[in-house]
């Protein structure tokens, strides 16, 4: 098969970025800017969409130049087509379109969560793995079977990623919450009894964030806070993990999404898949976080499938949940 | 002692006690938990699943006996169940004999419910096939509720299980699931707790019905 090449646009919510990859796997370039709101405050849906239109040329020039591709000789232009916020997915929707049209070249929408997937068993060789996906956007257990991702276990309302921002943005701390709260955990001296709530494979965050925010309040240690809050909802994600494991009995567990850089969820997960003679992956921190990368890849994989859509079919879609997406590049 | 089975939880192992044969199941420590944290899972759960074990006979829904609780060494030393797990044989059926399973696995969950009991973790693997009757196990995140949301978690998790392990027929076997449900819960009881089931997938995360 002739080698492909293909751009990737990353613009799901509070990162823009663009990356080029190859049919033999390689990431040629990978080139992101990250949109951080005001401290205090969450993304502003409509700013991110503003900084995502201020910097986009830029960064899709870095990301070819570094490249050394001339955007001509691309094969197709992927771009993340969802889930994510209607505002930044439009940026890099119509700059897809833009570029797709004035190069005549075909558009390839990417599932922004199966990305994360894909990226993750490029870069660490996961085959055939349970899957923790966490992120600002995602808190799931997945497997693949007959051609769709199957959700094993999830968050029923706020995902991990949201728990530390929030948590962080009351107490003061900057976001993103995650490395924060990573940080100051260390410096804990108590484990604070907060609640802990699973229920099955799913999980539960936000009575956790209202009783640790209480216990803020009330005038505890933030670090005893950070480290408490940490321990708790991450052993409930673990025991889930753990619970979806046993009853799947996949022999690999593959660990991506932004807040896979913590080392601590990493070392939990790391234990838990030895427990079960699986091999444990963790995405490279590279790729943890929304890249560019993680488009083009997986935009590689539909694209060589036959994955391609019309311009005028092209509707970003912000609610593109990863069990729906038909998957037929994966045996 | 024959090793058995190492679940999520615990591990399970065959042994004789008092001249009988027994499951022993210990809810062995996890490295990864915090110690106090991981303390304090161990012995509540192990404490709601003899108590409710116990319970669910009292609504006709076959569990093993409860022999002995060490609560300090989380541990629960029980009746041993010789039959299939469901989630083995369940897509090895044809569907004339799954349907009718599923039916009788709804009239079980249905049972417990009509008592206010949520077994919190309803899969394929924690129901076992012993001729015609389903044994549920697995009674650690159980719990005494009349909400018509933990019913409705409680469904969820089993459709959940259903639509990944046995995706083939999941659809089909929901449906036998409520049916039988039905027949002890009523329909219009069951209909509320459905209306709830539909709830909690959309609090899933990018439903796109959620409003």
């Amino acid at each position: 098969m002739k080698r492909l090449t293909g751009l990737g646009i990353e613009s799901t919510a509070h990162t823009f970025g663009a990356a080029i990859a190859t049919s033999d796997g390689s990431i040629r370039s990978d080139v992101r800017e990250v949109y951080i709101p005001a401290p205090g405050r969450g993304i502003h849906p409509s700013e991110a969409a503003q900084h995502h239109n201020n910097r986009a040329h830029e960064v899709i020039l870095e990301a070819s130049k570094k490249a050394r591709t001339n955007l001509r000789e691309i094969d197709f232009i992927a771009f993340s087509c969802g889930p994510g916020l209607g505002p930044s997915l439009r940026v890099g929707a119509t700059i897809a379109r833009a570029l797709a049209a004035y190069l005549s070249k075909p558009l390839v929408p990417v599932n922004h969560a199966l990305a994360h997937i894909e990226i993750a068993s490029l870069t660490t060789g996961a085959r055939d793995p349970l899957v923790v996906l966490v992120s600002g956007g995602h808190t799931a257990i997945a497997t693949y079977a007959a051609e769709r991702w199957r959700i094993c276990g999830e968050t029923e309302d706020i995902t991990l990623g949201n728990l530390f921002d929030m948590f962080a943005r009351a107490t003061g701390l900057a976001t993103p919450g995650g490395p924060e709260v990573e940080r100051m955990a260390k410096e804990a001296k108590e484990l604070l009894d907060l609640p802990y709530t699973v229920k099955g494979n799913d999980v539960t965050y936000s009575g956790l964030l209202s009783a640790t925010l209480r216990e803020y309040k009330e005038g505890r240690r933030l670090p005893d806070l950070c480290f408490s809050l940490q321990e708790v909802a991450f052993s409930m994600m673990a025991e889930a993990t753990e619970r979806s494991l046993a009853h799947t009995e996949k022999k690999e567990l593959l660990l991506t999404g932004g807040v896979a850089a913590n080392k601590r969820f990493q070392s939990m997960l790391e234990s838990i898949a030895q427990e079960h003679n699986a091999r444990f992956h963790a995405v490279d921190k590279r790729y943890s976080g929304d890249s560019g990368a993680q488009i083009a890849w997986n935009g590689i994989l539909a694209f060589q499938s036959g994955v391609t859509v019309e311009i005028e079919e092209s509707l970003v879609k912000p609610r593109w949940r990863l069990d729906q997406v038909d998957v037929t590049w994966r045996s | 002692m024959t090793y058995f089975k190492k679940g999520a939880e615990a591990i399970l192992s065959l042994e004789e006690w008092h001249g009988r044969e027994v499951v022993m199941k210990r809810r062995v420590p996890k490295p990864y938990r915090h110690p106090a944290l991981d303390h304090r899972l161990r012995v509540s759960r192990t404490i709601r699943e003899a108590e409710n074990l116990h319970e669910a006979k009292k609504t006709s829904v076959p569990t093993p006996v409860v022999y002995f609780v060490d609560k300090e060494n989380a541990t629960l030393i029980m009746e041993y169940i010789e039959g299939d797990r469901v989630k083995e044989i369940l897509d090895q059926l044809n569907s004339k004999e799954r349907s009718c399973l599923c039916e009788r696995i709804g009239t079980q969950i249905g049972r417990l419910h009509k008592a206010s009991l949520i077994h919190g973790d309803l899969t394929t693997s924690n129901m076992i096939l012993v001729g015609e009757k389903v044994f549920l196990i697995d009674f650690g995140l159980s719990f005494h509720s009349q909400n018509e949301e933990d019913k409705g978690v409680d469904l969820h998790l089993m459709k959940r299980a259903l639509n990944s392990t046995h995706y083939g027929h999941a659809h089909e076997s929901m449906r036998s699931i409520v049916t039988g449900y039905a027949k002890v819960m009523g329909t219009e009881s069951t209909s509320r707790v459905l209306r709830r089931v539909r709830a909690i997938e959309y609090r899933g995360r990018y439903f796109r019905e959620r409003t």
